[in-house]
Formats: structure tokens, sequence, C-alpha cells
């Protein structure tokens, strides 16, 4: 016998978790249409090996196997891991991220709901430590051959000429050499590495994942707090410092549109099991991935700096919801009261 | 004219499903067979029987008295003789019965004699004990008894709401009877601001129900009284809380364990100022509400049904469809379902659904929350549900009270949104219960060890009375001995004297030892298998002694 309510609304985390790969088609399609086919490639990767490790592990965890595979869930960090991957990482390395963010960073801590980090962002954080040159071999934009990205993918050896420095890795090399500094205003303008905002490519990517976060907004999925606080913080950060020395940093425009930083304002930032969950602790969580972010942007040794700040947010998010949380109808004046 | 509407936050939009039986009027249920009264009506009181079994009672006669200071009189809806006075299956979660007062019509229906209550010259206490005697309730389901509500609190009360907001799906008693008999209601309102001594009554209506707006309007301008204001609130469930439709109206939030009263404002249910008109405009006594018949039935309906109308008898009047698999009482979204259609309607009742697998599908499998904060936005209590839920999964129930467990009003928003499928306020009532039951067999213990203690010091204290008062007749005696000339030389302690003072030390020392017994020794609380393993360690060395003991003879 069930108890009230009685009435319950059409709701599931199924339907939650395929709004959100729903979110994120306008930002693939763009990323197929700049920089070709592999990244289906690597989608297809992810979603199968997550699948089956979540299987194997549902059924060593003796759990019911059907609710808990098409939940979705596990498609959601495949796909993460596959769009903060390069395209053209060799098959191994996206797996291997994938079997560990399923099988470690998810099942071992609990399984859905349980996971005290973010998978999708430990799988890249432990991948760039232990491969960083694999990590950091982007396609160039406009570089679309298939057959080429294929055999970067299975082949054997890595094709240099495909590959071509990020906008954030340009810009590091950049900042490194006290030389080319100098040059670093004139680069954010037109340049084939550059594009017109965030890099050439990266800006529509960016684009599509910003439409996609917002239909997840219209849709009630995420808050506004999450995106508006990342974004605020990251542009107030970026904009200051850009400012006070446009030869050491990088402005608001490239830091907002290039690297994973609309993914992370909408699809990353946003996950509620190991993010805050309060509305004020949902901002002070992503204007602290945001800070974190810049400073290893700007300072740090890996050229994008996201995973590790989600990270290190993870750790302190418990502690935010503890002292933010909000106060109950009834209590927020001594007195009542209007 | 209210200038502006406050909101409260979260609260979900079930389909209303109101259509069905809004727009059929209010039927007076027939008589049933038989009538079944709970003396338990009100919500924290039972009435104290005033009938015996084989008694003839009239329609409206009082059958059971207030009891307590929240108890409220219970009449006879009906007359005819009193069958049996017994425990009865009654419409409560538990499904335990309690006792009733069954009546067998005899079909005349004949009222005792009526006589209105001249409230305008009694007192406002005159008045409510008047209601208290008439069985006047809280008819919006709670119970509550409405003389006590009626009461001056600290502050007085300065605004008196009318609840028509009637926010949970299918319900449309209190719409059929705003749109019908909204001067009635208006009237008994005006008689709860002269107890109150209110300056101004606010109606609030969902805006779900404009028939029942425009007819209490109507009425309003009819009655050309200052300060009567109908209106029209956003349709939101729960608007018709009372918290939250006193919030929507007044801008006021009452926390969990304040009344109204304390900010000047207090609530009522359209149903109950009805009521209150009816007992004191005509003399009648509370003996039938108007409820809904409505969900999964083929001609859904609103009925005035007689307290105590067994529910089976009812049901017919509404047809209920074949494939009905459950009745509940109450809407969809904080109802109870019925164990027994034997179950009598009572004040509290104010909706009979007829649920089936294609109204309440059974919930699908519960998943694990993933933190999406769906409740959190969903709770008109401005809880975090979900925090809730890990606590009190967990038995954490220490920390479920600091999160403010018990502000949950149970309105279901969180099970109804949670994609999880979570019946989250199930876990709220399971942690609520744990904690009451705690609390309670914490306080039994506090009352029993004080009551031990106070009787071991009362104990000690006799006895050394005692002890004193012997002590001192014994050395008056000697006194006297020693004034009295006498030849014999008495030896400084005599016989008698010696005995009594080891009677004194045996005392003292009894005493000690009962206070030696209290201390708790430390294997009081060990587990059976812990006392299993300190025998056999205790045996084991024993034998080792025993094994020792010839060597040591030797050594000596």
């Amino acid at each position: 016998m069930t108890n009230s309510p009685y009435l319950l609304k059409p709701a599931s985390v199924q339907s939650v978790m395929l709004r959100v790969l729903l979110a994120l088609l306008p930002g693939i399609a763009a990323y197929v249409w700049f920089f070709g086919p592999a990244i289906l490639v690597q989608i297809a990767l992810t979603s199968v090996t997550a699948l089956a490790a979540e299987a194997l592990i549902l059924y060593l965890r003796k759990k019911p196997l059907k609710i808990f595979l098409t939940d979705g869930s596990a498609l959601v960090t495949a796909w993460l891991i596959a769009l903060t991957f390069p395209s053209i990482a060799p098959w191994w390395l996206t797996v291997l991220g994938t079997l560990l963010a399923i099988i470690v960073v998810k099942h071992l801590y609990g399984g859905l709901g349980q996971n005290p980090f973010n998978p999708a962002m430990v799988a890249f954080a432990l991948m760039i430590v232990a491969y960083p040159q694999l990590m950091s071999q982007w396609p160039a934009a406009g570089f679309t051959d298939f057959a080429a990205q294929w055999q970067a993918i299975f082949g054997a050896r890595q094709l240099d000429a495909i590959t071509m420095a990020t906008p954030l890795d340009a810009l590091r090399t950049v900042l490194r050499d006290p030389e080319q500094r100098r040059m670093i205003a004139g680069l954010l303008g037109s340049n084939a590495t550059f594009g017109n905002i965030g890099g050439r490519g990266w800006e529509w990517v960016a684009l599509g994942y910003l439409t996609g976060g917002l239909w997840l907004l219209q849709q009630r999925i995420i808050t506004w707090h999450m995106p508006v606080a990342f974004l605020a913080m990251l542009l107030a950060i970026s904009a200051t410092f850009g400012l006070y020395d446009p030869t050491r940093f990088a402005g608001p425009g490239l830091h907002l549109f290039t690297g994973g930083a609309m993914l992370a304002a909408f699809f990353i930032v946003t996950d509620p099991v190991s993010g805050a969950t309060t509305p004020k602790g949902k901002l002070i969580f992503a204007a602290g991935v945001a800070v974190l972010t810049w400073i290893i942007r700007s300072f740090g040794a890996y050229p994008d700096g996201i995973a590790f700040a989600v990270l290190l947010m993870n750790i302190a998010a418990p502690l935010i919801d503890r002292y933010t949380q909000p106060p109950v109808f009834g209590r927020k004046q001594k007195d009542g009261g209007a | 004219m209210i200038s502006k509407l406050f909101n409260f936050k979260g609260g979900v939009k079930p389909a209303s499903h109101k259509d069905e039986s809004a727009n059929t009027p209010i039927v007076v249920a027939p008589l049933p067979s038989q009538l079944i009264i709970p003396l338990r009506q009100s919500a924290r009181a039972m009435a104290h029987c005033l009938v015996e079994p084989g008694q003839i009672v009239l329609k409206g006669e009082m059958i059971a008295a207030a009891e307590g200071p929240m108890g409220t009189a219970v009449h006879a809806p009906t007359s005819g003789t009193v069958r049996a006075i017994e425990p009865q299956p009654v419409p409560h979660p538990s499904g335990l019965p309690a006792p009733s007062i069954v009546i067998d019509p005899d079909g005349n229906d004949r009222w005792i004699e009526l006589k209105p209550f001249d409230y305008r010259s009694a007192t406002a206490e005159q008045t409510r004990n008047y209601l208290r005697d008439s069985g006047i309730v809280g008819l919006g389901g709670a119970g509550f008894p409405s003389h006590v509500k009626l009461g001056p609190g600290e502050k007085g009360i300065e605004t008196l709401i009318l609840n028509g907001a009637e926010c949970e799906p299918w319900i449309t008693c209190d719409d059929r009877l705003m749109r019908e008999r909204a001067d009635m209601i208006l009237a008994g309102a005006l008689i709860m601001r002269h107890v109150t001594g209110a300056r101004r009554i606010l109606v609030g209506i969902e805006d779900n129900k404009p028939q029942a707006v425009a007819s209490m309007r109507a009425a309003a301008e009819k009655l050309a009284e200052p300060e009567v204001e109908v209106v029209p609130v956003p349709t939101r469930y729960p608007a018709g809380g009372e918290k939250q439709l006193i919030r929507v109206l007044t801008g006021i939030e009452i926390p969990y364990g304040k009344l109204g009263t304390h900010y000047g404002v207090q609530c009522f249910n359209v149903g109950s100022a009805h009521a209150v008109y009816r007992a004191i405009t005509h003399g009648e006594p509370l003996i039938s509400r108007v409820l809904t018949l409505s969900g999964n039935m083929a001609k859904p309906g609103n009925f005035e049904v007689r307290i105590g109308t067994p529910i089976g008898e009812l049901l017919a009047l509404a047809e209920p469809r074949a494939d009905t698999d459950r009745y509940l009482m109450g809407g969809p979204m904080m109802g109870v379902t019925l164990l027994s259609l034997d179950n009598p309607v009572v004040k509290g009742t104010n909706c009979i659904l007829a649920g089936s697998p294609a109204l309440f599908p059974p919930p699908p499998p519960e998943m694990p929350c993933i933190r999406c904060g769906a409740c959190a936005l969903a709770c008109p209590a401005e809880l975090q549900p979900f925090e809730l839920y890990w606590f009190s999964r967990a038995r954490i129930f220490g920390k479920a009270q600091e999160y403010k467990l018990f502000d949950c009003i149970e309105c279901g928003c969180c099970s109804y949104v949670c994609p999880s499928r979570i019946p989250l306020v199930d876990y709220f009532r399971f942690a609520k219960g744990e904690i009451w039951a705690r609390e309670k067999e914490k306080a039994a213990a506090d009352i029993a060890r004080e009551r031990y203690e106070f009787r071991l010091a009362r104990e000690e204290r006799e006895k050394l009375e005692k002890a004193a008062k012997l002590a001192a007749k014994t050395a008056a005696g000697r006194q006297k001995a020693a004034t009295a000339p006498t030849e014999t030389d008495n030896p400084v302690t005599s016989p008698e004297e010696d005995a009594k003072k080891a009677l004194i030390a045996a005392a003292l020392e009894r005493v000690r030892a009962q206070q030696v017994e209290t201390q708790p020794e430390n294997t009081a609380d060990l587990t059976p298998e812990q006392l299993a393993e300190i025998t056999a360690i205790e045996q084991r060395r024993a034998e080792i002694r025993e094994m020792a003991k010839p060597h040591l003879r030797q050594d000596d």
C-alpha cells in the first residue's frame, strides 16, 4: 500500500538525463562542423564503454540492470568525457578515462547519486596528469578529414600534421615567452588560432553549449545560479586582470568562449550530485570554480584548469551546503512578519 | 482593499480535476441504515459519552460532551436508538478502531427543540462555549476545535481569514458551498468577527473558482459591512494550506509551533464559518457536512452528509466504476487510504476519492537521490527535503531536527516532483514518528527515574527522622532516669539503648546498600554474548587458580 501523495508528476531520472543529452546536441553539431566527425566516434566509444562498465558493476553489486542502465546517467558522463577529451585522442585513452569514471569514481563511491566527485572531471584530471602529451593534441579547425581522424584514433601513431594548439595552449606558450608577451593583444584579433572571440571554431561550439544550456534552464533541469555565478565571476576576474595588464592576461572573450567554459557553466558545474545544492551555496560553488579556473589557466601548469577547479570545489561542496542552509518558512525574522 | 498579494515559495500545479464535480449542486444524502459516530471528532480530544445503549435520542441531541480544553461535543445526526457504544473502525492511517456511538435511525429524523443563540448579548467566552457544545471543529480536514481558535490569544485577532482556496485536486465541496450558501458563510464570518473583535475579514479563494468568487463577492456587497473582502489567489497547491494562505493574503509567515493568534491573524475554513452560522442562528449543532465524491466515479458530485454515515453506503450515490481499487479520504496529495468502507464520515471528511490503477498508477521503483533539488524548489515550507531524506533514511534524527524536520507540513509537493520517485513524505512521517516515540520513552524514563530518586530520598529522610526521634526519646528517658533518685548505678549505656543504636546503624546501612545498588554496574549494559564471554573467562581463571593451588602449597 502506498501513502499520500498518490498523484505523481510524470518525472524520472531518465527524463532529466535524456534532456541533458539533448541539450548537448547543438554544441556537438558545431563540433562536428568545425572539427570533423571524430567527436562522434569518441562519443560512441565512451557511450559503449560506459554502458558496459555500468552493466558489469551493476551485475557485481547485484543491482537491477534495466532500471540503472536506462537511467541515462552513464551516458551523460560518457558524453562529457568525449566532449572534454581531445576528439583525436587515441581510443584507449578515452576508454580508460571512461572506465575510471564509471567504475572508480561513480560506483566505488556508491553509484548513482553517491559520488562526491564529478566522474568526467576526475577522468579528465587523471588522464591529463598521466598523458599530458596525448591530452593536449587537438584537431585543427577546418580539418575534418574523417579517414585521417580515424587513423589518429585507432592508428598506431599520432599524426602531428592534423593537430593544432588550442587557444589556451597558444596563450600559455605566449605567456611563457616574455618576448612574445607584447603580442598577446594582437593575437586576440583575427588569428588562425584565436578566431574572432575565443578561437576559431571553438567559439561556435561554445555558442552551441550556451544554446543547449539556456534550454536546460527553460526546462528547469538546472537553475540560473550556477551558470550565472560561474560566467559572471570568470568575466569579472578576466576583465579586471585583462584591463590591468593586457600583455600578461587574456581578456574575458577568450576565457568565456574557449576551452570548456560554456560546457562547464551549463553541464559540468551544474552536476547536482557532486556540487552544492542551496541557492547561496550554488553561487559560491560556481564562483569558486570560476576563480580557480582562472588561476590555473593563468598561472598553472596545465592549459585548462576547469577539471581541477571543479574537483577542488567538489571537496568543499558539503561544507558550503552546511553553512548556506536557507532559512525555512516563518523563520527568516525573529517575529514572522512580512 | 488589499493592494497586493504576497507569494509563497514552492508549490506545484497538478491537474485540478475540479470540473468533474464542480458543476453538480449539493444534494442531501439519504438517511443511512446506521450511523457510527466516533467520540474523537476534534483533533486532539475525545468526547465524554453521555448516552447508554438502548437510549432513544433525537436529532441534534448531545450524545457526548466536550472534555478538556481541546474537547468539543458530539451530537446525534438523526433521531433513533443508541445500539451500542463500542470500538469501531475509523478513518485514520493507523487503522485502529476507536470508541464510537452506533445509532439505529428511526426514520423520523426528529429534531430537538432548536433555539438560536443570542451572541450579541453573550460574552465572547459564552459564545465560544456554545460553539464548543455545538461541536464546531475546523471542516478543512484537520478538525481543530473552532472555539479554541476563536480565543483571544496574546495580541488579539486583527484579521480573520476565510479559507476557500480548496487547493487539492478533485475536491469541490467548498466551491459548491461558496456558490450556493455564500450569505450563510459570510454571516458565520461576521459572528466570528464579533467574537474575536477582528477588524477585517479576508476570503481567499483560488482563482480557478470564478463562480465561487463572484458568488461570495455578491454576498459581501449585499452585506454592506466594512472591511469584508473576497480575494482571488493564484491557483497553486498548497495555496489552501493555512500558513500559505495567511502568507499570500497578509505577508505574515507563521513558523512551526506558533499559532495565528501570535500574529493577530486567524484562519477558518469556509465550511466552518457556515457551521458557525447554523449553530448560532438556527441552533443546529454540527451533525452534517458537505463533501465531494469524485475520482473514478460515474456520477461525481457534492453531498450534504450526516456525520457517522458509513462510507460504503454513501458511495452508491456517485456510482464508482468497476476498476476502482481503493478509496481515499481527502485529496490525492494529503488524503489517507480507507482501510475499510465501514469507516464513517467524520467532521473532517471533505472528500471520498475513488482511485484506479489508471488514476493513481503504482509508483515506479525508487531510484537513488541525485540531489537535483527539485524537492527544495517545490517545498512550500522552504525546507531542503533531500537533506532531510538523507538524515531520515540514515536515522540521524538529531540532524533531521536541526534541518527543521518538524516544519514539514507533509503537503506532498516533494514526493510529487521527485524524479527519483522517492516517497519523501513517507520518510519524514517515519522520522517524526520515531522521534516522537523516543521523546515519549525518554519522558517516561525521566519520570520513572525522578520518582525512584524521590522515593529513595524520602525513605532515607524518614529513617533518619525516625532514628533522630528515637535518639531524642532515649535521651529524654535517660535524663528522666538521671534526675530521678535511684540507687542503681546506671551504666553509661543501657542494653536497651545499645539495641536502639544498632537499629539506627542497621537502617543507615540499608540506605547505603540501596544507594550502592542503584549505581549501575559496569556489566549492566552488556549483551548476552558479552556476559557469556565474561563468565567463560571467569571460569578459566578459576580453573587456573585451582591448578595453581598445589604449587602454592608446595611453595609454602
